[in-house]
């Protein structure tokens, strides 16, 4: 049982969660997640640490509501409590000094790039960060992102804020302007995939963070498992992170889908 | 081994067995046959995930069932038990009528006997050695069916005993993983007078039992009421917990652990790396029997989904091939499939398995293996294609090898496939500790009298030790653990006072 001690809403779709979860805040490293379960009914379900506090034993959630389990957490309040949680899970990122850093977050998935954002900082790299959404509402955590980067851009599709445009034209602007050394893309994994494509064209090595369907979380179910350079790898212990340009992302996206019916079904049922 | 062989004799030098011995002629004895476990319809039993098919015999089927046993001098069965069980003196205490003896005894050498009479392979262990078995060819005493009544008839009683235990020695040990290996080593660990702490990754304690036997295999409630005695005895459980992540061996110590049982079994699933294996549709046994089991994902009141299938193959032979095929079935698969590439005789499930399979209406499709997925343009699967196996030389194991029949390939629909065809050691606590000596094959390796690592204060057993096993293997190697853990300890206690 962990406690939910702050709750900042960011739109109407995503809020913050301060939870306590005092070893975790402890033990957690950039790229770490955690699975979840709301209730005695609920889905176990994976969401990247954000951020922690170690002295207060508290670590930082960032979701965004989608189908029936991450609206019955968004609709938690201070004082609440998750029946379960366990992490930190995951491969945690290598961080590293290559220079100069670009980080591309799409939607939510830059709730999950800001603890890398961060410690590639304090590694003393230059990092410039691009935040794309579909709108204005959509942006999230642009001044901790500003923090701890040397320039960011903000793209929207409709351009209510920002550069109007995708992901990918921020990125390109600044490749075709400066030497970027490395990049790092989280978000939905059509964004992933393109920004890829893009940064494979320039050579680039990049990093990418699924968001593979998971069950346990543990290596134990292989519901997450993802083909990266033609090998059948699971995100849970082999990743959530892997180099962008060997991932299959159509086979990603295809499992996306997996229980798309299903997931309909228990939506409608739930509302 | 001669002590225990005297002691044996002792046992059965003991008047009320000498007396009950002499009760009926062994001709009578041999002449009657084996009891029939009740079970429950099939056609009742596949509409229901939950409902148990053997429902356990009477207390007179009981006791004529034990009266077969010839109380031998020389009890084969014994060796054929991996724990060595003393089987003729619970059976015997069963003819007598004295059951909560008999599960006494039972509990003298097993900590989980109502678990061990529904899920152990009595009919390659203690009833493959019975005398009836090895010399008179007939059917062997129903020791499987007779544990399992003793063990529920003490539990039903009401008259469970809670052990006793020493009183505290303020050592703290902890166990890693909450399967058989790990309930056995707490158990006879926290009656050595030691605090006790059970770390489990999930959000439910039992490991395999929970969540991947089925429930009409092996009820839940079976599994609480131990898991319920044992917390009585002052077991502490902690549930989401991965030693290794959510906190390390150091920090372990660093709060006064100063030993550890690692039993975190084998959960890595094994797929046959073979084109489409990752279409949707396409799932490891642990994915769907843990959807199932641990989510209840078939309960339209649970969030987790399920897919359905109408047309379900499940590729494998073992326990799990047959848990996931039956639970497909009970899902309302019209047609559910098991593909093994080698024959009937050689599927390595428990034979009452297959047996109440087939009852059920699932399909063999033996000496056949998978060698592509076909799926629609979403991407979810809709068929398979197979290949016709033969049956070569016998290989290592004494099985003959599968061969492949060129040619002979054949395609069928499908819309679920269930892949069970093995796992391997769960991978997390070998890649957290350096310095943990690790086979090839990813096994914990350790010395078989001891189960001690190559770390002094870590011992290992179970699954992680073993590859994929088995529930008495586990928990015979979570004994072994406690004797020379409290041994380890005591010594390195004695040294320091
Ligand atoms: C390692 C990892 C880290 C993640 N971190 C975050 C995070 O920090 N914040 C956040 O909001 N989300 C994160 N996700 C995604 C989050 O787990 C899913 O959004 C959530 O499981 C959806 O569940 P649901 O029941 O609400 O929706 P469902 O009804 O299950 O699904 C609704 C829609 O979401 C899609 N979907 C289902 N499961 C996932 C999934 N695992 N990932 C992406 N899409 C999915 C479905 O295809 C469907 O279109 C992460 C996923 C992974 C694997
Ligand atoms: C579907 C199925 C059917 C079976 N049927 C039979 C049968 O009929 N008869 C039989 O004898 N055997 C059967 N078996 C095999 C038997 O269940 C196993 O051999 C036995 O459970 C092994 O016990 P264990 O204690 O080693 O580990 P497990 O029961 O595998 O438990 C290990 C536990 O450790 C946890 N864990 C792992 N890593 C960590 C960590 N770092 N920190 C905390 N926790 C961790 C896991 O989550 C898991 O719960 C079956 C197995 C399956 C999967
Ligand atoms: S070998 Fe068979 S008949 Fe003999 S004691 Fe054992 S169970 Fe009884
Ligand atoms: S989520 Fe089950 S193996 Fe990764």
């Amino acid at each position: 049982m962990n406690q939910i001690v702050e709750k900042v809403l960011f739109s109407e779709k995503v809020a913050k969660f301060v939870v306590d979860a005092p070893r975790i805040a402890r033990s957690r490293k950039p790229g770490h997640f955690v699975i979840l379960r709301v209730d005695e009914k609920g889905e176990r379900i994976p969401l990247t640490i954000a951020g922690a506090d170690p002295v207060k034993g508290t670590i930082v959630l960032v979701v965004q509501k989608m189908g029936v389990s991450s609206s019955k957490l968004f609709e938690l309040n201070v004082g609440d409590y998750i029946l379960d949680l366990v992490g930190p899970l995951g491969k945690a990122t290598h961080i590293h000094q290559p220079g100069t850093v670009l980080a591309c977050g799409g939607g939510v998935g830059v709730a999950p790039m800001l603890p890398i954002v961060e410690a590639f900082k304090k590694a003393g790299n230059r990092v410039i960060s691009i935040l794309a959404a579909r709108n204005k509402d959509l942006i999230i955590l642009e001044d901790e992102i500003r923090k701890w980067s040397d320039e960011v851009i903000v793209m929207t599709d409709d351009g209510s804020y920002g550069t109007k445009g995708l992901v990918t034209a921020g990125a390109e602007a600044v490749i075709l302007r400066e030497k970027v050394d490395e990049c790092i893309a989280i978000g939905p994994a059509v964004m992933m995939k393109f920004t890829s494509l893009l940064t494979k064209k320039y050579q680039i090595p990049t990093q990418a963070s699924l968001n593979a369907i998971m069950v346990d979380g543990t290596g134990m179910c292989g519901a997450c498992r993802v083909t990266v350079g033609g090998q059948t790898l699971f995100t849970c212990i082999d990743g959530p992170e892997f180099d962008a340009h060997q991932i299959d992302f159509d086979e990603l996206i295809m499992r996306l889908g997996g229980y798309s019916s299903e997931e309909k079904l228990a939506n409608e049922r739930y509302l | 081994m001669s002590t225990n062989k005297e002691y044996l004799q002792i046992e059965r030098e003991k008047e009320w067995r000498v007396e009950l011995r002499k009760k009926m002629a062994n001709k009578d004895r041999t002449a009657m046959i084996r009891t029939r476990m009740p079970e429950l319809d099939p056609f009742v039993r596949i509409r229901y995930q939950d409902r148990e098919v053997n429902t356990g015999l009477t207390e007179v089927q009981a006791q004529a069932e034990a009266s077969r046993c010839l109380d031998c001098p020389n009890p084969t069965c014994i060796d054929g038990c991996p724990v060595s069980i003393n089987i003729p003196k619970f059976v015997k205490y069963i003819e007598q009528g004295s059951f909560l003896e008999a599960a006494k005894t039972l509990k003298e050498t097993s900590a989980l006997p109502a678990v061990c009479g529904r899920v152990c392979p009595q009919e390659k262990q203690c009833e493959a050695s019975c005398f009836y078995t090895q010399k008179m060819k007939k059917d062997p005493v129903a020791i499987g069916y007779l544990e399992r009544f003793a063990a529920d008839y003490e539990r039903e009683s009401g008259l469970m005993s809670i052990p006793e235990v020493a009183p505290s020695n303020g050592i703290k040990v902890a166990a890693i993983g909450s399967g058989p290996a790990s309930l056995s080593f707490a158990g006879d660990m926290i009656k050595l007078g030691y605090d006790v702490t059970v770390f489990e990754a999930l959000h439910e304690i039992g490991g395999v039992l929970k969540y991947g036997i089925p429930e009409f295999r092996l009820p839940n409630k079976i599994v609480d009421v131990e898991l319920d005695n044992l917390q009585k005895m002052g077991v502490k459980f902690v549930r989401n917990f991965i030693v290794g992540k959510t906190a390390s061996f150091d920090d372990l110590k660093e709060e006064g652990f100063e030993a550890f049982f690692v039993a975190s079994g084998a959960g890595l699933p094994r797929f046959m790396n073979i084109p489409g294996e990752n279409y949707n549709g396409i799932l490891s046994s642990n994915e769907y029997l843990t959807r199932v089991n641990l989510m209840n994902a078939a309960s339209d009141e649970f969030d987790t989904p399920i897919i359905k299938g109408k047309n379900v193959a499940v590729i494998g032979g073992g326990n799990t091939a047959m848990d996931s095929v039956r639970t497909a079935k009970r899902l309302g698969a019209e047609r559910a499939m098991i593909i093994y590439r080698r024959s009937r005789a050689e599927m390595p499930a428990r034979v009452e398995e297959v047996h109440h399979a087939e009852e059920e209406g699932i399909e063999f499709l033996n000496l056949a293996n998978p060698i592509e997925y076909f799926a629609d343009e979403k991407g979810k699967v809709n068929g398979m294609r197979i290949q016709r196996m033969g049956l070569g030389e016998p290989d290592a194991s004494g099985r003959r090898r599968p061969i492949v029949l060129e040619g002979s390939e054949y395609d069928i629909p499908v819309d679920l496939v269930v892949v069970a065809v093995g796992v391997s050691p769960n991978p997390l606590i070998p890649s957290e500790v350096k310095d943990l000596k690790v086979s090839k094959w990813g096994t914990i390796e350790v010395v078989e009298e001891t189960m001690q690592s190559s770390i002094p204060e870590l011992f290992a057993g179970g699954d992680i030790v073993r590859g994929g096993a088995t529930v008495i293997l586990a928990m015979g190697d979570g004994r072994k653990a406690a004797a020379s853990m409290d041994q380890y300890l005591q010594e390195k206690h004695q040294q320091t006072n």
